[in-house]
């Protein structure tokens, strides 16, 4: 024993390796595996690629750093579920490239954000300056949103490129896209991907997919 | 999981708790081929000499507490798709907590289940209650203090769109709402030409202000207004609130009283959204959030003569 750990102390290069090794014993016990479960890479019912609109505003959800203070994963807390619906299961983040879960809530858990009831109007005035509607927000305004028209050819490109990934967009899913976002502003964008969030899987289907496991 | 996945987490769970004790006891053993410490020819301070290097007593012992500690977690907890002999799992424990919870939420609600909302509005326990699901819920639209916001009324006042009766609000707030603004200013302009839409802005405006001369724009619009906008607005613009269509004559503009929002409003329609509440909230914490709405509103002005009514 004292013999072979001398030879580690004494040869930093093989120390390095086993270090390495040691450190991944984690991941390929936790991590790996996922990889591979049903639960994690099988979409629940009603989950599929986001179609074209819903998509681009996910882009811009990502860009403006949304993430930065919104997270999009229901705890299984009872006073979570309370305020925001069902916990998040990972059957709903099958497409989603890169997730965007997040650990940080400066202002509230969006995952379920389509079910609230905000009607478009209310994400307009929000988004444009969310003081017009929540005087004690401290969220910043985006409304240069309603200015910047969507690029159909940036849209199509980037479903073709989930698609290698292996989303499984149809020819005609990718070839409407440029119709579907067409004359679309980022505004229209954002507020159909907040509008979708949450809605595509029904709570039957998620009470459902809990008895499986 | 699959029981090929479960052997390969349990293998590398296993590896790393024997590699953990391996390396202890090398760790804590005099090597056989090092110099015993008393052969080394030098001593300080009574005991120190080479190669005589022992690891705290008490720090082995806890690491090999936290082993034990290991094993005992796993058996309880699980691993891989072993469930553990605790059978515990987070979403159990959320249906634990969520079941007492809505027993002790059944027992606060029980007093309230089913009174009308002026009837709760006397009871300050019960506008307390309703106050903090209006927080919670209504304020993001209503404003936290019930004031409203463009293109979302105010509260506090006596105007009320689809009815400002007890069973009238409490209908909105249960079953929601959904305006139909249509866009008529294509009908209008076809109708009236060209400045067909600035004329029934002109009549609309002036509807508030009986005061100010009427122009000639104003009786211009006042036909067009006549043959289209009467059907839920009524004569002299009083509204209906059966189909939730405002009062045009009072001072209260729901999306603001500049000539460009009227504009858009006629360009565009108006689709106003309130979601309906009783699926989320259930029946009594919408009559106690509609309580708390009751006590914010003066109820003392009745509506405008010819309006429609809402009951």
């Amino acid at each position: 024993m004292s013999q072979t750990h001398a030879k580690l102390e004494k040869n930093i290069g093989l120390m390095a390796i086993l270090v390495a090794v040691a450190v991944s014993f984690g991941g390929l016990a936790e991590i790996v595996p996922l990889m591979f479960q049903a639960e994690t890479i099988k979409p629940l019912p009603g989950i599929k690629p986001y179609p074209a609109l819903e998509l681009a505003g996910r882009d811009v959800y990502i860009r403006e750093g949304c993430y930065n203070c919104h997270s999009q994963m229901v705890r299984t807390l009872r006073f979570e579920t309370e305020r925001y619906g069902h916990y998040s299961l990972a059957g709903e983040s099958v497409y989603d490239h890169p997730f965007q879960w997040g650990s940080k809530r400066t202002g509230p858990d969006l995952a379920r954000g389509g079910l609230r009831g905000y009607s478009d109007d209310w994400h307009r005035a929000h988004l444009h300056n969310p003081r017009d509607v929540v005087p004690e927000s401290n969220m910043p305004g985006y409304p240069w949103l309603a200015d910047n028209k969507l690029d159909s050819a940036e849209i199509t490109q980037h479903m073709r490129a989930l698609k290698r990934i292996g989303d499984p967009y149809s020819e005609s899913d990718i070839e409407g896209a440029a119709k579907a976002v067409e004359g679309k502003t980022e505004l229209d964008a954002v507020i159909a991907y907040l509008q979708g969030l949450g809605t595509h899987v029904s709570q039957t289907d998620m009470q459902a997919a809990e008895g499986a496991d | 999981m699959t029981s090929h996945w479960t052997w390969y987490v349990i293998a590398i769970v296993v590896l790393n708790l024997v590699g953990c004790v391996w390396l202890l006891r090398g760790n804590t053993r005099r090597s056989p081929t090092d110099p015993k410490p008393d052969e080394t020819g030098h001593v300080w301070d009574g005991d120190l000499t080479e190669y005589n290097k022992p690891l705290p007593r008490w720090w082995i012992n806890l690491f090999y507490i936290t082993i034990v500690f290991a094993v005992a977690y796993l058996l309880w907890f699980g691993v891989g798709s072993f469930k553990g002999y605790g059978h515990w799992s987070s979403h159990k424990e959320w249906a634990l907590d969520q079941a007492a919870e809505d027993a002790r939420l059944d027992d606060a609600l029980k007093l309230y289940a089913g009174k009308s909302i002026d009837d709760l509005a006397n009871d300050p326990q019960a506008v307390a209650m309703g106050r903090t699901i209006f927080i919670n819920r209504c304020a993001a639209c209503h404003g936290s203090t019930g004031h409203g916001a463009t293109g979302f009324p105010d509260l506090t006042d006596d105007i009320w769109h689809w009815g400002g009766t007890p069973h009238r609000i409490l209908e909105t707030i249960q079953e929601g709402r959904q305006a139909v603004m249509p866009a008529w200013a294509t009908t209008l302009t076809a109708q009236g030409g060209q400045t067909a839409v600035d004329d029934t802005i002109a009549y609309v405006l002036s509807l508030s202000r009986p005061d100010q001369p009427k122009s000639e724009a104003v009786d211009r619009g006042e036909k067009l207004f006549g043959g289209i906008c009467v059907a839920c607005h009524g004569p002299q613009g009083k509204g209906n609130q059966v189909v939730g269509a405002p009062d045009l004559s009072d001072s209260y503009w729901l999306y603001g009283s500049s000539k460009a929002s009227l504009r858009k409003t006629l360009n565009e329609g108006r689709q106003g959204v309130m979601p309906a509440w009783k699926p989320v909230l259930g029946d009594t914490r919408t009559r106690l959030v509609g309580a708390y709405v009751w006590t914010l509103s003066p109820h003392k002005v009745p509506p405008p003569a010819g309006a429609v009514v809402a009951e």
